[in-house]
């Protein structure tokens, strides 16, 4: 008798599993939309499924994807929470960075002087390029990133990026100077490598 | 006269306010004279061009 309840008990989480590991599709896309980081998106909906399949709190009532969604959305919440907790934390500490790229009067080391890239239209013709962009892109410093997205991505005024995340617009500045520096100085080492492309 | 570091930060910053006639001026001038720089400014409009046909894709 006991053998029949576990049979059914271990059929009943197998359809569990599959439900959920359908549900990943729909989740990543929402969590990407939250957080603009695909990264970040790909963790927490990792997480979530992780919290899921080892809880047994799921009973039976209302529907997997709901339960489901409420574990994401509270890790989704978490995260925006910790970014306004500590909104400049990683955005002041390193001028130095931006300032190692010229010499004591201000002008660029030789090393570091931005080359010509050819045409805009070519580059971007070519698909090796794009995935190139993404690796950039996707180094971004997380917080860096996230401004960096509102504005170019969503295409919000920096005002409403300030009023958001409660920054100053001195600070929003040096948030996108340093993420166009840092996107600026990937795209170059990997376009300047290898044959140009034609 | 600007310097490539005050330039790079107005360059970036274009892309976000627009600038007083006086920034437009001094950065024009350094533009002239300066080739890294004149790169980089062409850069961040490839940056945006990008980032719109990124979102399209």
């Amino acid at each position: 008798m006991s053998q029949i309840t576990d049979a059914t008990h271990n059929q009943s989480d197998h359809n569990n599993h599959q439900h959920i590991a359908l549900l990943r599709d729909e989740m990543l896309r929402f969590a990407t939309l939250q957080l603009r980081d695909a990264v970040l998106a790909e963790d927490v909906v990792h997480e979530a499924i992780d919290a899921a399949l080892s809880s047994d709190k799921f009973t039976g009532k209302g529907s997997i994807k709901s339960w489901v969604f409420a574990i994401l959305r509270n890790k989704i919440v978490d995260v925006i929470r910790g970014r306004i907790r500590h909104p400049t934390e990683s955005f002041v500490e390193d001028a130095d960075e931006l300032d190692a790229q010229f010499d004591e009067r201000g002008h660029w080391k030789k090393s570091q002087q931005p080359a010509n890239w050819g045409s805009p239209d070519v580059i971007l013709a070519n698909e090796q390029f794009w995935v190139i962009f993404d690796i950039c892109l996707n180094k971004l410093p997380e917080n860096t990133a996230q401004v960096f997205m509102m504005r170019e991505h969503l295409g919000l005024e920096i005002s409403e990026i300030c009023k958001e995340l409660s920054l100053t617009s001195s600070n929003a500045w040096v948030i996108m100077h340093r993420a166009r520096t840092q996107l600026r100085k990937c795209l170059e080492i990997n376009l300047m490598q290898g044959e140009r492309f034609e | 006269m600007m310097d490539c570091k005050q330039a790079t930060r107005l360059m970036s910053q274009a892309q976000d306010r627009t600038l007083t006639f006086r920034e437009r001026v001094n950065l024009k001038l350094h533009l002239l004279l300066c080739t890294g720089c004149k790169n980089y400014n062409k850069q961040m409009d490839f940056i945006r061009k990008t980032i719109q046909q990124f979102r399209q894709r």
